[in-house]
């Protein structure tokens, strides 16, 4: 039961994080799950082994559009330790998305895409499991399906949904066309970006235990709830009899939103078999069967008169998805906001195609969209003479240029030339193609970060416990992102205790429920709940004490006010406990919230070859106040590898006969190594944003991927003067403007 | 993977014994290709040797002053070997240019030369190959063959050889070094130890069956300049989409010798002779590269994917040339 809550309708004027006197928010603090992680001690899913469990492997579609006929398990079955070959019309057959409650598309027999999930086999082990499932017989009927997403182009329609509002599907202002035709400086061009994976180091993996009818399942996921949610209307059961566990997840970036096929089937298998099953993808499946960011097609239309003040920012995304699947890829998220302009075009369109589910991957919209649109203003600046920072210092907006609305804060400027002046950026070549250390050409590039701030519902419950020691509880989930220490900060901080002193419990259904993690506000949503709760909290030690709360200083675990100093366990009897809550408000209209940055990125290209290295590396970000510097920095060079590796290297490859993913492992999809990425220089800029959170903070997790692959991109070619619009920038793509080899 | 049966023997004589004795049987050391191939279902042996108890794991001088590196030696310790280093630095430099840290510890030599492809349909078991089930057909023409060979290729099959260290090994002429089931030894060049695919591209190797390779002999170290360039679509953890492997040395201003190996290119570690010898006598220059490369790359074919390798590989090969026959030391 929530006993206070947040609400943002009006700004936050004063945090109490300010008020802090022996502060942890903002500074350098390891993660305080670390020592857990690296001894062994904290379990991820698949590290769990109830008594009699036995194992799952899911069994795959062998065609890529059809309908499965006949199944023979025959063989499979009379393997030694084999126990089922399950086809359930329950099993779902696309992976679950953020969202709702409603179950994944389900059923076992038709087939939308190749290595779609249709059926379980199950062993008493991993091995038995996984040989008994080479053995399954599987003949289908193909149906003619649409393979090929450039190549069906024409058939691309408006989504059919906003997705909470949140994508627009079509904005238009002033008269494109006519802008176009009167721009004395016209950018047009196109660009395609292709299918990722998100690649995280763990694979999906479930745990699935029934009780007395009651579903418990161990599972790696960024928001169990709405694991528990669709699970519990898969399965046909309440929600309350289902319980979720994601208490340690190695990385999701979107890919474990939503309940996934080896969830239901062990939910299923375990059912029947009346004993625990435990499903972990392999490689190949987290990249065939889980979900991808689709490839997008997209067209971007930039004018500006001579002085260099855009007149024209167009932008049209055509992206992939399944039959009947609401999800697209927003790719002009940014570009309503980035840049002034008085004639304006944001379009998106959806081609149908049978091939995986496309879902939310890390900063879903701005990491492809603001890929293009940043190397389409560099192609502008270049055609203007004017230098990649001035064009973008020029058509800085004062308020939202399409929805008349203030900014609640907007440091990109001061991110540009924080980073410039961090980088060096004045000293650079300016003509592409013209500097060169021996076999390697060198170029520099430049590219904003933006990623919108958002607000949602979350809760947390906050304990003092009768020793003193505080319990933060919440069903929110640490997925690599620092979840644990900040909450412990943030209560370390509000209820004067010394960090130690602070335990927290994520990743259980049991807790209060959160808004999860994805979209950055995992951080904001969660801390918010948590501060209200920890304010609710000052006010009923500060009674207890007898003195106004706003006299009290909370610090050591002792309560001082003027003429009283009390240890805070001697106030709390058997123990204090609040539960906070934080709902979203009219800020959230009346003010648009956005984190920035600016990407500074030098790379060489080998002159023969076409190799390209990232030799250096800056980003300045403006956030709002930083509540770890440490995870925050983490978060910001993970976000620029993930940019780099969309950039240079990253390519999901469709076979276009089959729509099957071609390069299913971590040998063939190449994220980079770390061989390919230098050191990474981050720097955060102070900032404070009141009308985001109590907390003052934007969200970090999602920022460091945007605009980052432009940089790298506008800097390959300024060392070569080829600029690739089609991603990834492979070598092949850039040899036939290389220099003739000197023999 | 398939339910298998599993030995290890102490000594040679045992090893080969156990591997005549049940027909399809198959040798392991490292495992770092088979076992992800039987986990996958596309290697199914019923009976594995595993031969790491074998007393092969030595590097030593020959009499004529080569050496000769036992089939056990892990790549990692052949690329730190000393002598390897200071006398065979292409051998070195493409060990290491190869895998990762962790699978260089525990591959092994003769396993090196004995991996399977990466071709992408290979791999995948849904997919038709004719290398992994004859007559089936083949994926990678007509499909994404980004990584396939352009040269050696057959109409049934064009997947390219993986590995940088056997690449190398074949510039240096080295030799394998096997023993028979019937305990005969024998001793055959690399490019006696492959063969192309042709119509039967579901065998690599020549090797008979229960054939164990015990040593790879390098002859005395070449005269010249050795160098190993890869290129790759990553700096680390990726396989060649062109590698050169060449060894080149001068008098007088003339070139005296050179061996050029490519690797990400052929079915097979690749050698062209003809192209070897139009250096011979000759003065470095742009032109005469240039027409090396076009002696290599005459029978070459792209498939569309990866038509670039055609350009990248005269590219680097002329780099190479350039660089191995220059002034600087």
């Amino acid at each position: 039961m929530t006993d206070v809550s947040v609400k943002m309708d009006a700004p936050f004027e004063q945090s109490l994080l300010d008020r802090s006197p022996v502060p942890t928010i903002g500074k350098e603090i390891a993660r305080i799950d670390g020592p857990r992680k690296v001894s062994g001690a904290a379990r991820y899913a698949a590290e769990h082994f109830p008594d009699g469990v036995v194992h799952g492997v899911l069994l795959r579609a062998p065609v890529g559009c059809g309908r499965i006929t006949a199944v023979d398990a025959t063989a499979a079955l009379a393997m030694p330790g084999v126990l089922a070959v399950i086809r359930d019309e329950r099993m779902i057959r696309n992976a679950g998305d953020f969202g709702g409650d409603a179950a994944p598309v389900q059923g076992v027999d038709e087939v939308a895409y190749f290595g779609q999930p249709i059926g379980l086999v199950v062993a008493d082990s991993l091995e038995r499991a996984r040989a008994a499932s080479l053995c399954v017989r599987v003949s289908f009927e193909s149906a003619p399906g649409v393979f090929d997403m450039m190549a069906a182009r024409d058939s691309a329609l408006p989504p059919t949904d906003d997705i909470f509002g949140l994508f627009l599907i079509h904005t238009e202002q002033g008269d494109v066309e006519r802008a176009a035709g009167e721009a004395k400086f016209l950018v047009d061009t196109i660009w395609e970006t292709p299918s990722q994976n998100h690649a995280a180091m763990e694979p999906h993996a479930s745990v699935a235990i029934w009780q007395e009818g009651r579903l418990t399942l161990h599972g790696s996921y960024q928001s169990p709830v709405v694991t528990r949610d669709q699970l519990a209307t898969v399965m046909g059961l309440p929600p309350s009899q289902v319980r979720v566990l994601s208490p340690f997840v190695g990385g999701g970036f979107g890919g474990k939103l939503g309940v996934m096929p080896e969830a239901v089937a062990a939910a299923i298998a375990a059912q029947q078999l009346g004993r625990p099953v435990k499903v972990v993808m392999s490689r190949q499946q987290v990249f065939e069967t889980t979900g991808r960011r689709p490839m997008t097609h997209q067209r971007v239309r930039l004018g500006a008169n001579r002085d260099g003040r855009l007149t024209l920012v167009q932008h049209e995304t055509i992206t992939d998805q399944l039959e009947g699947e609401v999800f697209f890829e927003p790719a002009g998220l940014a570009t309503h906001l980035l840049y002034a302009g008085e004639n304006r075009m944001v379009d998106h369109k959806v081609v149908r195609t049978n091939k995986q589910l496309a879902v939310s991957m890390r900063a879903p919209g701005e990491a492809v969209g603001l890929l293009t649109l940043e190397c389409a203003m560099d192609e502008l600046a270049e055609r203007l003479g004017l230098d990649p920072i001035e064009l973008r210092l020029l058509n800085e907006p004062e308020t939202h240029p399409e929805m008349d609305v203030p900014f609640s804060s907007r440091a990109l400027v001061d991110c540009f030339r924080q980073g410039a002046a961090r980088f060096g950026w004045e000293t650079r070549n300016t003509r592409p193609g013209q500097m060169r250390d021996g076999d390697w050409l060198i170029g520099q590039g430049v590219a904003a970060a933006a990623r919108g701030n958002l607000f949602g519902p979350s809760r947390v419950r906050a304990t003092i416990q009768g020793d003193g020691r505080v319990l933060v509880e919440t069903e929110m989930t640490d997925i690599g992102t620092g979840t644990y220490t900040i909450l412990a900060q943030i209560a370390a901080d509000l209820l004067g205790m010394p960090l130690e002193q602070v335990e927290v419990r994520l990743g259980d259904t049991n807790d209060p429920r959160s808004a999860g993690s994805g979209g950055s506000w995992g951080a904001t949503t969660s801390g918010s709940a948590l501060y209200a709760a920890c304010a609710e909290l000052r006010a009923r030690l500060a009674a207890a004490a007898g003195v106004p709360v706003e006299a009290v200083t909370l610090a050591n675990g002792v309560l001082t006010a003027p003429g009283i100093s009390r240890p805070i366990s001697e106030l709390v009897g058997n123990g204090l406990s609040v539960e906070g809550a934080t709902e979203p408000g009219e800020s959230n209209q009346r003010f648009n919230q956005t984190s920035y940055g600016a990407h500074f990125c030098e790379v060489r290209v080998h002159a023969v070859t076409g190799e390209v290295r990232v030799l250096r590396w800056t980003s300045v970000f403006a956030a709002g106040r930083i509540l770890n510097l440490q995870t925050a920095i983490s978060q910001a060079i993970g976000g620029v590898v993930f940019g780099i590796g969309g950039a240079l290297t990253e390519e999901l490859v469709h076979d276009p006969r089959t729509g099957k993913i071609v390069n299913r492992d971590l040998g063939e999809y190449h994220v980079p190594a770390h061989a390919d990425i230098p050191a990474i220089d981050i720097q955060f800029l102070e900032e404070r944003d009141p009308v985001a959170n109590p907390l003052h903070a934007k969200g970090v997790g999602e920022l460091g991927v945007c605009g980052a692959g432009a940089a790298v991109a506008n800097a390959v070619y300024n060392a070569t003067g080829v600029r690739v619009r089609q991603f990834p920038i492979t070598l092949d793509k850039l040899l036939p403007g290389l220099p003739p080899v000197a023999g | 993977m398939i339910a298998f049966d599993y030995i290890r023997p102490a000594d040679e004589t045992a090893a080969l014994h156990a591997a005549t004795e049940r027909p399809g049987a198959r040798f392991i050391a490292g495992g770092t290709n088979l076992l992800d191939l039987m986990k996958l279902g596309i290697e199914r042996p019923r009976y594995l040797v595993d031969i790491g108890a074998l007393d092969l794991r030595e590097v030593t001088e020959t009499s004529e002053g080569g050496l000769r590196i036992g089939a056990l030696v892990t790549n990692a310790a052949l690329a730190a070997h000393p002598l390897v280093r200071q006398r065979y630095p292409v051998l070195s430099q493409a060990i290491l240019a190869g895998a990762s840290g962790q699978l260089r510890n525990k591959a092994t030599t003769g396993g090196n030369l004995l991996q399977r492809t990466r071709c992408y349909f290979f791999y995948d078991p849904a997919s038709p190959c004719n290398k992994r089930e004859p007559g089936a057909g083949c994926s990678a023409i007509g499909g994404f063959n980004r990584i396939m060979a352009i040269l050696g290729t057959s109409a049934h099959c064009i997947a390219s050889h993986p590995s940088d260290m056997a690449v190398a090994m074949r510039a240096l002429d080295a030799r394998v070094e096997t023993r028979l089931p019937d305990g005969q030894t024998s001793s055959r060049t690399l490019e006696a130890l492959y063969r192309l695919p042709g119509e039967t591209p579901h065998v690599d190797h020549r090797l008979a069956p229960g054939e164990l390779i015990t040593a790879v002999v390098l002859p005395p170290p070449p005269a010249g300049r050795q160098s190993y360039r890869k290129v790759r679509d990553r700096a680390s953890y990726a396989f060649a989409l062109v590698s050169v492997a060449a060894v080149v040395s001068m008098r007088e201003g003339r070139i005296t010798e050179a061996t050029l190996a490519f690797g990400g290119v052929g079915t097979m570690p690749w050698r062209n002779r003809k192209a070897e010898a139009l250096l011979i006598g000759q003065a470095p220059s742009a032109a005469l590269f240039e027409r090396c490369a076009d002696a290599v790359l005459a029978e070459a074919t792209g498939h569309g994917g990866n038509d670039f390798k055609i350009p990248l590989l005269r590219r680097t090969l002329v780099a190479s040339l350039a660089k191995l026959t220059g002034g600087e030391p």
